[in-house]
């Protein structure tokens, strides 16, 4: 007899988030396997930064369940909330403080065993070795972007939560992460949730795509059967097939 | 979906101890930041030490009352400093935009409050005690002449400065930075009511009940007693206590409202203006 399958590292249901009286998240329900990686895809104001927010704990949904390793979100956040990580371009890691300072910090917070093997292990990875003792703030967008992502990876997570993590990069920079991030779901088993506007990191990174529209998933399949239902050659036609309500293209590829 | 998460008192000395490693690190490596912890609470020892030297010279009953007024300043600083100390640890998250990384790491709120009072011991400690020394040389008043009151007077003002900056950081926390100027002022609306520089007496009958509803007021008066009878009122610290007790409970009690509000309402994700 097999072992029982655990939790899905991420599940939401009937997930609803009102602002005052404006629906950000409308009724959403997915949930991801371990060691997956998935792009949540959506326009400005689709709700992604909601979603990932409320699945950190970070928000409190109005109605629904969102619930990470088996442990509900919020109520049940600091079971789980060391087992995940993420990045986000609307938070920062402090600028004076120098990047092992930092390292430090969160490999603390985060309760990190052995960490300056831990830290001198994501200098490697990252290319960061030569960096560690310089002010977080005196390193270029590409170098602090990467000082972001060993934040997100000091604690080896499980469950990891990425809001466009190669934005404002170039794009050699930028493939160097998708690579490192594609290695280490694959090394670590772990699931990544990767919201995005850029359609081609989606592409070569995700086997799974959530799209979202005014709260609502659109669409929601892997990129291949995406593009073969909308007739398009790119994710990005059919982003902009559902961001302008084109709608399928190709019945027959259904 | 309201009401404490589990394990949301769980307090962790590694945490904690994380939390006054990053201010610490932010403090050594800024001058600037070090300088104004003695900058203003120095301009304050002086212009208040000159005033009293020359009352001294001028009146017979502030002659007997030697220090009051600069013991007041010292005083009223502790209170000051506690409070902003931390305020600006506090702040010092929101400006670098690192508050979401804290409420998304297995940090509690209740650490981070922890970490926080902490900090603001060390930053009163490398701005007042310099201070201190220099009121010696320069005024002949030694603070540290209180003796243990001092230890009474310090520990209830840094109470009341606590309760104050941690419902203050709260109301930062679900409101934005346009809060951020309480963190600065509030202070000062407890200035003439809990009267730093003149007995309760000065103030009409009407605000005085006002007055001894605040903790500060009893260490003040406790202070004048002090240096001008020279009598320790243990029981002006006793009721002082007791009213930081309840301060400090609602202050925790508020901070951890608005830190669930702002979860309700998505202000941790825009912690802007």
């Amino acid at each position: 007899m097999g072992a029982m399958p655990g939790p899905p590292p991420i599940a939401v249901e009937r997930l609803v988030k009102i602002y005052k009286t404006v629906p950000a998240v409308d009724g959403i329900s997915f949930s991801l396997k371990a060691g997956s990686i998935t792009g949540l895809l959506g326009g400005n104001g689709a709700g992604k930064t909601t979603t990932i927010a409320t699945i950190m704990g970070l928000i409190t949904p109005t109605s629904g369940r969102v619930t990470v390793l088996g442990a509900e979100m919020p109520k049940q956040r600091y079971r789980v909330l060391q087992r995940m990580n993420f990045e986000s371009p609307y938070v920062e890691v402090p600028m004076r403080l120098t990047v092992r300072q930092n390292m430090i910090v969160f490999g603390r917070l985060y309760g990190v065993e052995d960490l300056g093997r831990r830290i001198a292990e994501l200098g490697r990875q990252l290319d960061l070795t030569d960096l560690l003792d310089r002010p977080t703030g005196r390193l270029s967008a590409g170098q602090k972007t990467r000082v972001s992502l060993a934040k997100a990876l000091i604690n080896s997570p499980e469950v990891l939560l990425l809001d466009e993590p190669t934005a404002s990069l170039d794009p050699d920079t930028a493939d160097w992460v998708r690579a490192h991030l594609e290695r280490y779901c694959r090394e670590r088993q772990a699931t990544l949730l990767l919201a995005s506007h850029n359609m081609a990191e989606v592409e070569r990174l995700c086997g799974r795509v959530i799209i979202m529209k005014r709260g609502r998933i659109e669409d929601d399949d892997t990129p291949a059967k995406l593009l073969a239902r909308y007739g398009r050659r790119t994710l990005e036609e059919v982003f902009l097939d559902v961001a302008r309500g084109g709608g399928i293209q190709s019945e027959a590829a259904q | 979906m309201s009401g404490p998460a589990e394990g949301a008192y769980a307090v962790s000395p590694r945490r904690v101890g994380a939390m006054m490693l990053r201010y610490w690190y932010l403090l050594r490596s800024s001058w600037p930041r070090l300088l104004d912890l003695t900058y203003w609470p120095t301009v304050q020892m002086i212009t208040w030490g000159f005033l009293q030297y020359y009352i001294a010279n001028n009146a017979g009953f502030f002659a007997r009352a030697g220090g009051t007024f600069i013991g007041a300043m010292l005083l009223w600083d502790i209170l000051f400093r506690g409070q902003l100390g931390y305020s600006i640890s506090f702040l010092e998250e929101m400006w670098s935009r690192n508050i979401g990384n804290l409420m998304m790491s297995p940090l509690r709120p209740i650490e981070l409050i922890l970490a926080l009072m902490a900090m603001s011991v060390v930053r009163l400690a490398v701005g007042a005690v310099p201070v201190s020394f220099l009121a010696i040389g320069f005024f002949g008043f030694n603070l540290y002449g209180l003796g243990l009151a001092l230890v009474a007077f310090f520990f209830n003002l840094m109470l009341t400065g606590w309760a104050i900056g941690i419902f203050v950081s709260g109301l930062i926390l679900r409101n934005g930075m346009g809060a951020e100027n309480f963190a600065w002022s509030i202070m000062f609306l407890f200035m003439p009511l809990t009267c730093v520089y003149y007995p309760v007496t000065t103030l009409p009958v009407w605000l005085q009940p006002v007055a001894w509803a605040l903790p500060p007021t009893y260490v003040f008066e406790g202070m004048r007693e002090l240096l001008i009878h020279h009598a320790f009122r243990g029981d002006l610290m006793i009721d002082a206590l007791a009213l930081n007790a309840a301060l400090f409970a609602a202050g925790v009690f508020g901070f951890l409202r608005l830190l669930e509000s702002a979860r309700r309402n998505g202000a941790l994700i825009q912690t802007g203006e």
